[in-house]
């Protein structure tokens, strides 16, 4: 079959990218991809097998279920196994591994689990179940915050009281702030996640490039737009300039989403919270707010707080935080697959393990 | 509206209406009139014989009904392992409540499509069981096909070998999803749902050395079986697979790959270098092959290893798929 000529240009468009990579990094140059979504993207279309070795791209915190820590796990799960409660969730939650078990052996023993694809599901359960209580997990960055304060909104405005949820939402500055405060991390510049920055804007990140000079590029999920950035960045460094620019111009713009920040304001603050493997983060959670206590699971049970140890030998924080590639953990693909994941980085489709146990090797290579 | 109860199954009148009044009425034929405890059907030395049960939720979607499924899965088992399907049990468990009009509808896929794949319903069986002890109707047919032909396996496989598929991927899993409680979405896709032996008959020859049907677990998790079998590397061209651009977008939304959905309707064929172009353009000859295309080669190389290249030219692995993608897709 002829190829079509978007393909075709689109090929010629990589070629070019590949061929001003390979000329402007002739010194190493380490990037990290803040994002899950971009691990993903960069494994399935091969990329670092195009890439120069002096370029090396690393992974970073931004699976929103890998950085859930195991004290937040156990707390749903305790919630998820009250009677009358339904518990409704993103997909990826369902195997994630708590102390002792997880959604997936609970639902097994008789708990209503539900996987949704979006918040206004939940909210429809809610209102075909009078007699049960929802609970929703909030488990997401800046991109998923907003439509999870629409569905309280909504909850308030039309009184549907047999609706809450549990936020375990997390917002990225901070955790950048943390990263690169990391005098152990090897990192150069950032390919910075384009759906948290459609929504929040570059200036909430700007601080890494001008307080700590690490540039970074607001990048889209094609593996043309990573290309693009990865030349953009290689070529503020070839200019010696240090900026937060933005690739994923179609989608982001500098200014953000105003209106989902809006949204997002009236109805979360901002909280510390613990990330898995990095420790609490100051201000880097978004809670519910007290004109909306009614519909926070936290208030609504009287939710204990937990304080879960993290599995041993499970190096998900250093994953997290770029500090080790996944295949270096002694876990990996052996004692930790997809199948049976120790840690929450094998679970998630955005994890980093599970990427790379998919996309790149296993433990018998 | 008339439902399905317990009586239906007692072995009584009612159930002997059932008999009459449904089953005879659609699926009746010399064999299954025989109205015996077993049926007598011409036989040959070699048979080939599989069973396989149907769950599917829901019961009706785009493209098909558990009927038509019930047929088609059967049915391509033994068209894929080389063997011509002459013969189908058909064993229903109905849940208490299930609305006759549905099981009517049901009954009618099913008569049709044995008439489409060429077969005959040989016996059955019924049962009903309480509310809530089944979800609403399961299915499990037998197959008997005769085995004419040279046996096709994966010991067969050798680097160098051309890896065909019959059409796009995807469909089946994604036309299920989109019709599932609580993710409903519009999209053109139907399930590829179809008897397969007329299109393999259509396209069978000397060079053809192995086939398969993608189901469960879609064609990545085929190819790797038949690699780890045949002790040899594939290579899969990206560009190449076939799929729609409804499936594309749908998995683009939901964060699936194409090559972990399950088919109902495609069969993965592996033939010598020197057969490939004759045997693809006479899938395109087939109302069922017209997508059909070239997806990859057996190489050397690590054995039971499936790589990918993308359109970039890099390479990936494409493993076995890993826990459950979607439950009761067939």
């Amino acid at each position: 079959m002829p190829m079509p000529k978007e393909s075709k240009d689109a090929l010629a468009k990589a070629g070019e990218y590949l061929e001003e990579i390979k000329h402007l990094a002739s010194k190493p140059f380490t990037i990290m991809e803040v994002c899950g979504t971009h691990t993903v993207a960069i494994a399935k279309n091969a990329l670092r097998d195009l890439l120069p070795p002096t370029v090396r791209l690393i992974s970073g915190p931004g699976c929103p279920v890998c950085v859930t820590d195991s004290s937040d796990i156990d707390r749903y799960l305790y919630l998820a196994a009250q009677s009358n409660v339904i518990t409704t969730t993103f997909g990826d939650m369902i195997r994630v591994p708590g102390s002792k078990k997880n959604l997936q052996a609970l639902k097994a023993e008789g708990a209503d689990v539900r996987v949704v694809y979006s918040t206004q599901d939940a909210l429809e359960i809610a209102h075909k179940n009078p007699g049960k209580d929802v609970v929703f997990l909030g488990v997401g960055f800046e991109t998923t915050a907003p439509t999870v304060a629409v569905s309280l909104e909504i909850a308030n405005r039309e009184g549907i009281n047999n609706f809450s949820v549990l936020s375990m939402h997390k917002i990225v500055p901070p955790v950048l702030r943390l990263l690169a405060e990391d005098e152990q991390l090897d990192v150069d510049a950032f390919l910075d996640p384009g759906h948290v920055c459609a929504i929040i804007g570059t200036q909430p990140i700007e601080f890494m490039a001008k307080e700590f000079g690490k540039p970074g590029v607001v990048t889209g999920f094609e593996a043309l737009d990573i290309l693009e950035a990865i030349v953009m960045l290689l070529r503020q460094r070839e200019e010696g300039r240090s900026d937060i620019e933005i690739q994923y111009r179609r989608v982001a713009k500098a200014e953000g989403n105003p209106h989902a920040q809006t949204v997002v304001k009236r109805v979360f603050e901002p909280v510390d919270a613990s990330w898995r493997g990095m420790g609490l983060i100051p201000g880097s959670g978004l809670g519910i707010r007290e004109e909306f206590g009614s519909w926070d699971a936290v208030r609504k049970y009287s939710l204990p707080v937990f304080h879960s140890p993290e599995t041993p030998g499970c190096q998900c924080g250093e994953v997290l935080k770029g500090r080790i590639y996944p295949t270096q953990c002694a876990l990996f693909g052996k004692h930790c697959t997809p199948l049976k994941p120790v840690g929450p980085c094998m679970v998630s489709s955005e994890g980093s393990c599970a990427a790379y146990y998919r996309y790149y090797q296993r433990s018998d290579d | 509206m008339e439902r399905i109860m317990m009586a239906h199954g007692s072995g009584g009148r009612l159930s002997h209406e059932l008999i009459r009044g449904l089953f005879q009425k659609y699926l009746g034929n010399s064999f299954l009139d025989q109205m015996n405890d077993a049926t007598i059907v011409p036989g040959q030395e070699q048979l080939a014989v599989t069973t396989d049960s149907f769950v599917v939720s829901p019961l009706f979607f785009r493209g098909g009904n558990i009927g038509r499924l019930a047929v088609c899965g059967t049915v391509n088992d033994l068209a894929v392992s080389g063997a011509s399907p002459k013969f189908l049990s058909l064993a229903l468990i109905l849940e208490e409540g299930l609305p006759l009009e549905e099981l009517e509808r049901i009954i009618q896929s099913v008569a049709d499509t044995a008439k489409e794949a060429g077969i005959s319903i040989v016996c059955g069986d019924t049962k009903v069981v309480e509310r809530g002890s089944a979800d609403k109707l399961f299915i499990n047919t037998t197959g008997i096909g005769y085995s004419n032909r040279y046996f096709v396996n994966p010991q067969q496989i050798h680097p160098g070998d051309v890896i065909l598929i019959t059409g796009t991927i995807g469909d089946h899993e994604i036309a299920i999803l989109s019709d599932r409680e609580g993710l409903e979405f519009e999209t053109p896709v139907t399930s590829d749902c179809a008897p397969l032996n007329g299109l393999i008959d259509s396209f069978f020859q000397g060079g053809v050395k192995c086939m398969r049907d993608p189901t469960r677990g879609g064609v990545a998790t085929t190819l790797n079986e038949l690699a780890q079998q045949a002790g040899v590397s594939m290579l899969l061209k990206e560009e190449s697979l076939p799929i729609l651009p409804g499936v594309k977008g749908a998995c683009d939304m939901l964060g699936l790959d194409p090559l972990y959905l399950a088919n109902e309707g495609k069969a993965l064929v592996i033939v010598k270098p020197e057969a490939a172009e004759t045997v693809l353009r006479a899938m395109h000859a087939h109302p069922l092959g017209h997508r059909a295309a070239q997806i990859g080669v057996v190489q050397e190389g690590k054995p039971g290893f499936v790589l990918l290249e993308t359109p970039l030219g890099g390479k990936r692995i494409v493993g076995m798929l890993e826990g459950e993608h979607l439950p009761r897709i067939c």
